[in-house]
């Protein structure tokens, strides 16, 4: 699907996938311009409610950065953050929503270049599904 | 241990029951009791926590109406710990829900007492009352089924659609928890079928005796009628939301009461999100999203606050269906919250209400599950 340019919430944990996207901009990597970043302490400390509200007011895609596994600034987030987005992938699912428009991707704070892949990868991914059909949904 | 014993019904199973519940307060077994009353205008049925041996003239454990689950008041009684010793009165669904209180910390099992009994259905609360208005005794005719080994509702009515699709009509079924004390009447024969733990069925006299020859091949029956229904039921809400209008159209009549949520026993957190001011949206939000989509159906939110009730408390949900009970659009939410349960439960291999000893999915995690989630794809 041509000439749509998909626009991406991503919720980037502050101490591995957020300073991994600082690394991306100070090394000068290009990558597509269509995320808006929203940075929180930790993976674990998003509310599936946050995802549903991005899906449903219209984001074509949401991408989830979070520490990989076992190195959680907090210990424990990025694992709690994992169970939530399981439970939620299969209420997306179940609902008749598009779960692949939701990404959760372990990125650290070393690899810049990966993040600039994984949003590279996601962009055209999302440009591939077309326009979330929920930007025209008034009465959700 | 366990002991199974039966007893016999002289003049009601209701007032056999009574005399049993008496007995626990006469035998100082407990302070006080949860148990069901019929209210004097005869077409309702309260929960009640009786301390007075006196006043279980109008018990009605068997009354096939569920205004409230016992589960929430039950926890409202014993969380934190009793003030006394308390004797619970619960059918399975308000035991399932009240074992995932204790774990969510908003029950508590110190002092207490649970006593499972049979569920012999229960009827949305205006048809209870249209019955006995009618004339009828909703709570003999469900004795009287039982007895024999069916579950049924008065003819030219129906059961909630919970009830419908409920595979625990006795308590403990499918390796679940087992109450300290249980009382059966499905397919005891005219009997009531008890269980207690050995202690205390020795304070409460009971001889030991087999259990009723036809009680597990009448439940085993029940218990397969019912899963079917509740696969087709789940089969039918998901045929019908396949995607973002199938959704929609599910929940059209939704005005944002958050009665289901108010009548949910799983759902107690005080600080919901729902309870707060990220809802009330400044008069500039709704020109905004007004603009954006060129209208916005007011009030709004009303799919997230589906979703986000889903996401916080399928994992618990047990299906006693007080949501749908409590719609006053009757919109089957009860149907959609267990069907999408079903498979967020599964994730974990959990089962809510089933144990006490199993943690709630939400409350941990393991490091060596879902270990391909959230890595770059092969």
């Amino acid at each position: 699907m041509a000439d749509f340019e998909p626009r991406i919430i991503a919720f980037l944990c502050n101490w591995c996938t957020y300073t991994g996207a600082d690394l991306a901009g100070t090394s000068r990597l290009q990558y597509p311009p269509n995320i808006r970043v929203i940075r929180l302490m930790c993976s674990g400390a998003l509310d599936p409610v946050y995802v549903a509200k991005a899906l449903l007011e219209g984001a074509d895609g949401v991408l989830i950065g979070g520490c990989h596994p076992g190195d959680c600034h907090y210990q424990s987030g990025n694992y709690k953050a994992r169970r939530r987005v399981a439970i939620m992938n299969e209420i997306l699912e179940q609902m008749g929503l598009e779960k692949d428009r939701v990404w959760l991707r372990w990125i650290s704070a070393s690899e810049g270049q990966y993040f600039a892949d994984t949003v590279t990868e996601m962009v055209e991914a999302i440009r591939e599904m077309g326009p979330n059909p929920a930007k025209e949904l008034w009465a959700i | 241990m366990t002991v199974t014993a039966r007893l016999e019904i002289k003049s009601s199973a209701t007032e056999t029951v009574a005399g049993l519940l008496r007995k626990m307060i006469e035998a100082n077994m407990v302070d006080a009791l949860l148990v069901p009353q019929r209210l004097p205008s005869g077409d309702n049925v309260v929960q009640s926590l009786v301390r007075d041996p006196d006043k279980f003239n109008s018990i009605d454990p068997f009354a096939p109406v569920m205004p409230v689950t016992a589960s929430k008041l039950a926890g409202k009684v014993t969380k934190v710990g009793a003030a006394g010793r308390v004797g619970l009165v619960l059918r399975p669904c308000e035991l399932r829900g009240f074992v995932e209180l204790v774990k969510l910390q908003q029950a508590s099992t110190e002092n207490v007492i649970t006593i499972g009994i049979d569920c012999l259905g229960t009827y949305e609360m205006t048809d209870y009352a249209q019955l006995v208005a009618e004339g009828a005794d909703p709570t003999a005719e469900a004795v009287a089924a039982a007895a024999k080994g069916r579950v049924a509702p008065h003819e030219g009515y129906e059961f909630r659609a919970a009830c419908q699709m409920c595979e625990y009509p006795a308590p403990g079924l499918g390796g679940g928890h087992r109450p300290d004390i249980t009382i059966g009447l499905v397919g005891a024969e005219g009997e009531l079928l008890i269980e207690a733990r050995d202690d205390l069925a020795g304070t409460l006299g009971l001889t030991p005796a087999n259990a009723p020859a036809g009680r597990a091949a009448a439940l085993e029956k029940l218990v397969s009628e019912r899963t079917a229904e509740r696969d087709r039921r789940f089969d039918e809400f998901r045929a019908q939301v396949k995607g973002l209008d199938g959704l929609l159209d599910y929940f059209s009549t939704c005005i944002r009461c958050h009665n289901c949520m108010i009548a949910c026993p799983i759902c107690y957190c005080p600080e919901c999100i729902f309870r707060t001011p990220t809802f009330d949206h400044t008069s500039a939000q709704y020109f905004n999203w007004a603009e954006r989509k060129g209208a916005i159906r007011l009030p709004t939110d009303t799919l997230i606050f589906h979703l986000t009730r889903l996401n916080h408390m399928s994992t618990s949900c047990v299906g006693c269906g007080m949501c749908s009970s409590a719609c006053p659009n009757d919109i089957p939410v009860a149907t959609a919250f267990r069907a999408v349960a079903q498979k967020t439960q599964a994730i974990y291999d959990y089962v809510a209400g089933r144990s006490l000893k199993e943690d709630v999915p939400l409350a941990t995690f393991r490091e060596d599950e879902l270990t391909a989630l959230g890595e770059r794809p092969e």
